[in-house]
């Protein structure tokens, strides 16, 4: 009989948690436990960081009066079931006006619905996939998507390197890899280059020899590896020792200081894609840079840069529509010219992806040095 | 890992009879709440008392009644511990998103609620006939193997299915499978979990369950009484994965996004962690244990957000905590070896 009782009490509490009126509530969804939980801590930091600045402030504008911003963030553990119970919590229970959120692409995907059904405008700071904003009024995203970063560096290759030739060796077990692979080829070669290897291999192969040696037949100015920075040192190591002399490329999945510590010298001197740099000339990011490193003592990756104009995207998309009313800050989002953040100006062309620069980060000495930005 | 059950009856033998009605009474009780609960829900009315995340909650654990329920069967009656249960529940999804998708048209181009009720009971009962065909595929494998060899068999068939369904591309690979329509709600879902749990009772108490009992009790006896090991287990394991299928096809049309890797051995764990902490060889502890489980984890969020958000962090540390502290408490889960009277076998009979 006990426990028949005890079972009412969740119940209860509940039902207790009302929501408190006369301040702006905004959702987070974010991995803090689970196999990335480091990039949840980068999103609860910069969210910290937005709160304290905004409510510093006064609040945000809306209308004529000063409103402060309140972010609930919840752990979705970077499951897509507990990301759609996260946006069910926070847009029914919690009455947010907005979600910043989820990161995975796959999380993204499970939480879409259920805002886009509910009304509520969505900015996902991380979610690279295309099918996430595809076809759905309320979900943006703060990234650029997956192909973007093909032409990024195949624009860098033939205007910056003023490659001619060019070979491709990439992981086709992989979405990611693959998507990024077919685009720098066929923008490549649409830019006046020419991909004399395109070579494939699958996740985790460790000898790379047989399609490096091909490679090297045909000897190309550029070799672009689109692949994580767990597998990338050991293909540079193998194509060295087999003599290729190329310049070698790569995209976001780079962007790890493992990179340098796997790969140590041999990683010099080569060049990937990504959202951002630390040392990029841009006041608005020197800024956010130094406020984060005196609080938190590190130096922001990109996926704290991200949530950081993912948040003041909303905030702003409030302002700009007046009211506290999710349908306005949706249309203002989507209105959103030239949003000037730490990652770049924004700017929604009709859906929910950003036309947006990126950046081309050089490894020099073993440290990730801004190269230069590439504008769409 | 089979368990050897202390049989503890503590309430007299209800009539002949009795615990049929009583049955009926509690499937037409639940579903006389699920109805207008979903109607009003659907319709926006008591927003602060009945909101969709409740009603979410609810759908979740309906859902993971029928996995457990199922999981029940194979671990707690026939006394294997099996570790796939995962993989059958992504065939079943898999099955009926894409029948959902590819083979039916919308249920915008049929009438209101009878077109969704066909679109459902052609998608799940595609995904519990797939999923019963994977299910009796992989049962006449293990047929040879107990104990610990058919744990690791089961985990294997569950990370095979999870790469093959990764390496196809035409349901979206590693990517995962967007754009499925939502045609599952809470009352389909009551539903379904209740017709399931109806018949898993009905089973047990059938001379199928008495040889999947006396197969837990001892091999060696029941095959000398001329039971057929074999086909005993191939029929629990044909009959488990097609209710994980169901389980399966309900979530993939409430989630209307499915990805392989929500359906790894992590996933199957989870459902292991669920049935343990109910207790085995019971479809009360099934219930009981997915409604502790699923509440304790909601609940932990909600209380943690609202009074102490700088310890968020830690549910995920408190809520295993507390799983522990119930099975050093309570040996055999919550309810193991136990039934509720509704659900107990008719005595006598």
């Amino acid at each position: 009989m006990k426990l028949r009782t005890l079972a009412l009490l969740p119940l209860l509490v509940l039902a207790g948690c009302k929501p408190t009126a006369k301040e702006i509530k905004i959702g987070v969804s974010a991995p803090t436990t689970g196999s990335i939980s480091a990039t949840g801590q980068s999103a609860k930091n910069a969210i910290a960081l937005v709160q304290d600045e905004i409510n510093a402030g006064g609040g945000v504008q809306v209308g004529d009066k000063q409103v402060k911003v309140r972010f609930i963030l919840e752990d979705d553990e970077d499951k897509p079931e507990s990301t759609a119970t996260v946006f069910q919590k926070l847009i029914n229970q919690d009455r947010v006006l907005a979600i910043v959120g989820s990161y995975t692409s796959k999380c993204s995907n499970a939480g879409a619905p259920i805002a886009e059904a509910s009304g509520i405008p969505v900015v996902s700071p991380w979610s690279t996939n295309p099918n996430v904003t595809k076809g759905r009024k309320f979900i943006f995203r703060a990234c650029f998507i997956d192909p973007f970063q093909g032409r990024v560096v195949a624009q860098f290759a033939t205007s910056k390197l003023k490659a001619k030739t060019g070979a491709v060796l990439y992981d086709v077990a992989s979405d990611y890899n693959k998507g990024i692979a077919e685009v720098f080829r066929d923008e490549f070669t649409k830019m006046g280059g020419k991909i004399v290897g395109f070579e494939t291999y699958n996740t985790k192969d460790t000898d790379f020899s047989a399609q490096l040696t091909k490679i090297k037949g045909s000897n190309p100015e550029v070799l672009f590896l689109p692949n994580y920075f767990n597998e990338v040192p050991l293909q540079i190591q193998q194509a060295r020792k087999l003599g290729l002399t190329a310049v070698m490329l790569g995209g976001d999945g780079w962007d790890n200081p493992e990179l340098v510590k796997l790969g140590g010298k041999v990683m010099d001197g080569n060049y990937f894609s990504n959202h951002y740099s630390p040392d990029i000339d841009n006041p608005i990011a020197k800024g956010f840079i130094a406020k984060y490193k005196a609080r938190f003592g590190l130096v922001p990756d990109a996926a704290a840069a991200l949530t950081y104009d993912s948040a003041n995207l909303i905030l702003k998309a409030v302002a700009t529509a007046g009211k506290a009313d999710s349908k306005a800050i949706r249309d203002a989002l989507a209105a959103t010219v030239g949003f000037q953040g730490v990652t770049g100006n924004i700017t929604y062309g009709g859906g929910g992806d950003p036309v947006k620069g990126a950046v081309v980060i050089k490894v020099e000495d073993g440290k990730f040095v801004f190269d230069s930005a590439v504008n769409p | 890992m089979s368990t050897q059950p202390q049989p503890e009856h503590t309430a007299p033998p209800p009539e002949p009879g009795q615990s049929k009605v009583r049955f009926w009474m509690v499937c037409a009780l639940i579903l006389a709440l699920a109805l207008p609960l979903q109607l009003s829900v659907d319709a926006g009315l008591f927003p602060d008392v009945l909101n969709p995340y409740y009603l979410h909650l609810l759908t979740i654990i309906g859902m993971n009644i029928i996995l457990v329920a199922s999981l029940n069967l194979l671990n707690g009656y026939l006394g294997e511990f099996a570790l796939g249960h995962a993989g059958f529940m992504a065939v079943g999804a898999y099955t009926a998103a894409l029948l959902a998708t590819k083979a039916l048209p919308s249920a915008a181009a049929l009438p209101p609620v009878l077109g969704t009720c066909i679109i459902l009971v052609v998608t799940l009962g595609g995904a519990m006939l797939m999923a019963a065909g994977v299910g009796y595929l992989i049962g006449l494998v293990t047929f040879k193997t107990v104990g610990d060899y058919l744990a690791i068999i089961t985990l294997g068939f569950n990370m095979i299915i999870v790469n093959a369904i990764q390496n196809m591309d035409f349901v979206g690979g590693p990517r995962g499978f967007t754009g499925i329509p939502k045609n599952t709600n809470f009352l389909a879902v009551a539903v379904c979990a209740l017709l399931t749990l109806g018949l898993l009772r009905n089973l047990i108490q059938s001379s199928f369950g008495r040889v999947w009992v006396s197969i837990r009790e001892n091999a060696i006896a029941a095959e000398l009484m001329g039971v057929s090991i074999a086909r005993a287990k191939n029929w629990a394991f044909t009959i488990a994965a097609a209710f994980a299928g169901l389980a399966g096809g309900l979530w993939a049309q409430n989630q209307q996004f499915i990805t392989p890797r929500s359906f790894d051995y992590i996933k199957t764990t989870e459902i292991l962690v669920m049935l343990y902490l109910g207790g085995m060889a019971s479809l009360s502890g099934s219930i009981l244990g997915v409604v502790a489980y699923t509440l304790l984890m909601e609940l932990l969020r909600n209380l943690l957000s609202t009074f102490a958000p700088q310890l968020a962090e830690w549910r995920m540390l408190i809520s295993p905590l507390i799983l522990i502290i119930i099975m050093l408490t309570r040996q055999t889960g919550l309810l193991g070896n136990r039934e509720w009277r509704w659900l107990r076998p008719r005595q006598g009979a």
